[in-house]
């Protein structure tokens, strides 16, 4: 369980490295990512992966609006990252494979949780940016400070 | 002020091109042209954003006419540029700057640098080595899986990139991962093959656009919304197929 939330850490890191996220902001995307990965694991023995994957989601966008007001940047830029661990990567892997295979029942059924999976993706994020942006203008101990242009690397 | 209108009218339209650009969602760009225009005092400012193109105009019986129109092709996400102009525009509705000032910050927002190609490379093998263990392989897969989205990205940013159009590269790139982690399976790094290609293909999954795209629908943008979920759809069938090339071509030569 911990080498799995370290993974998720350093591979949502690693991602917000590549789609270029300021600097300041990696422990943010880990905590997210980290976050989200653990809420699956704990939901995925008792539920199926689109229903862990629908409350992962949750937790991630909601987290990354919240860091997203404290920072007061756009929320993309935790979001992207810290929701790649859910994106049903493995299933593209899967459908794809038992199409080569010739099991077309298998690949029918991987390919329908990974649609069933991005769906639950797409719920979260529409559910949770309904929320007001009030609920997140809760009061941070550290008073904001904008960012000078060298920071933003 | 015609000349200072069209100034700021062209400035409006230059952050919203560094925002589309680099990844923002459609409604950012809007809010951020239409904060620029207004807090300069151009009330007929308007905008129409699509995935790919910015369209701007203004005038009524007070301001002058202008009206452009600038096709913006989806390039590389850098989100720190979106980052920096968020916060330029915050500034700009504190009063902070002026319209030359707003103008100069533009050009060095456009100017950061990237990520360096190394440090693309190195955290594309540490993204696939670690969703490798996320998806159950174990140390020695991770290293496998590490070792071939390495070698991934050497090629998405030195072949695919510039040579080759988005579906070629994605069905390239999932063609070279599963090649490379099939040889270092061969030769004996990991243990599970399936683990190691599903952790490399990792990196070439489209974060950016299938969040923004529905992002962008739940928001009512749906022209931008279809075409940005059609483009991830896109990139996550091409990279399916690379895979299953790969697979189909080892499997007549096996035979």
């Amino acid at each position: 369980m911990a080498g799995q939330i370290i993974a998720a850490v350093a591979g949502t890191i690693g991602f917000s490295v590549l789609y270029s996220v300021p600097r300041a902001y990696y422990p943010y995307c880990g905590i997210i990512g980290g976050m989200g990965w653990f809420l699956y694991c704990l939901l995925i023995p008792a539920c199926s992966a689109p229903e862990a994957t629908l409350f992962a989601a949750i937790l991630v966008v909601l987290l990354s609006r919240l860091f997203a007001v404290k920072e007061r940047c756009p929320v993309t830029i935790f979001l992207i990252s810290g929701i790649f661990p859910l994106v049903p990567g493995g299933g593209i892997y899967w459908t794809a494979y038992y199409i080569v295979m010739g099991e077309m029942a298998l690949a029918a059924e991987k390919g329908f949780t990974a649609v069933k999976v991005a769906v639950a993706i797409v719920l979260a994020i529409v559910f949770v940016f309904q929320l007001p942006q009030k609920l997140f203008q809760i009061k941070w101990r550290k008073a904001y400070k904008p960012k000078s242009q060298e920071e933003w690397k | 002020m015609a000349e200072e209108e069209r100034e700021i009218m062209e400035v409006a339209m230059e952050a919203g091109h560094i925002l589309l650009e680099n990844g923002a969602e459609i409604f950012r760009v809007e809010e951020t042209i239409n904060r620029i225009c207004r807090h300069y005092g151009i009330k007929s400012g308007s905008a129409f954003i699509l995935s790919n193109g910015i369209f701007v105009t203004s005038g009524n019986m007070e301001e002058e006419t202008f009206a452009k129109v600038q096709h913006i092709p989806v390039s590389g996400s850098h989100l720190n540029r979106v980052a920096a102009v968020n916060q330029l525009s915050r500034e700009v509705e504190e009063g902070r700057c002026t319209i030359e000032e707003v103008r100069k910050r533009l050009d060095e927002i456009r100017q950061m640098p990237g990520k360096s190609n190394h440090m693309q490379i190195i955290s594309s093998g540490i993204g696939s080595g670690a969703f490798c263990y996320l998806y159950g392989g174990n140390l020695s897969d991770c290293l496998a899986a590490f070792l071939s989205g390495f070698l991934l990205y050497i090629f998405v940013l030195y072949i695919s990139g510039p040579h080759l159009n988005k579906m070629m590269s994605n069905i390239a790139g999932g063609a070279v991962a599963t090649v490379a982690s099939m040889a270092l399976f061969k030769l004996g790094i990991g243990q599970n093959l399936d683990r190691i290609i599903i952790g490399s293909i990792i990196p070439l999954v489209p974060g950016v656009a299938f969040t923004n795209a529905i992002r962008d629908i739940a928001d009512e943008n749906y022209i931008a919304g279809t075409v940005r979920m059609i483009d991830a759809l896109l990139v996550f069938f091409c990279i399916a197929m690379g895979v299953g090339l790969v697979y189909t071509v080892k499997q007549r030569i096996m035979m």
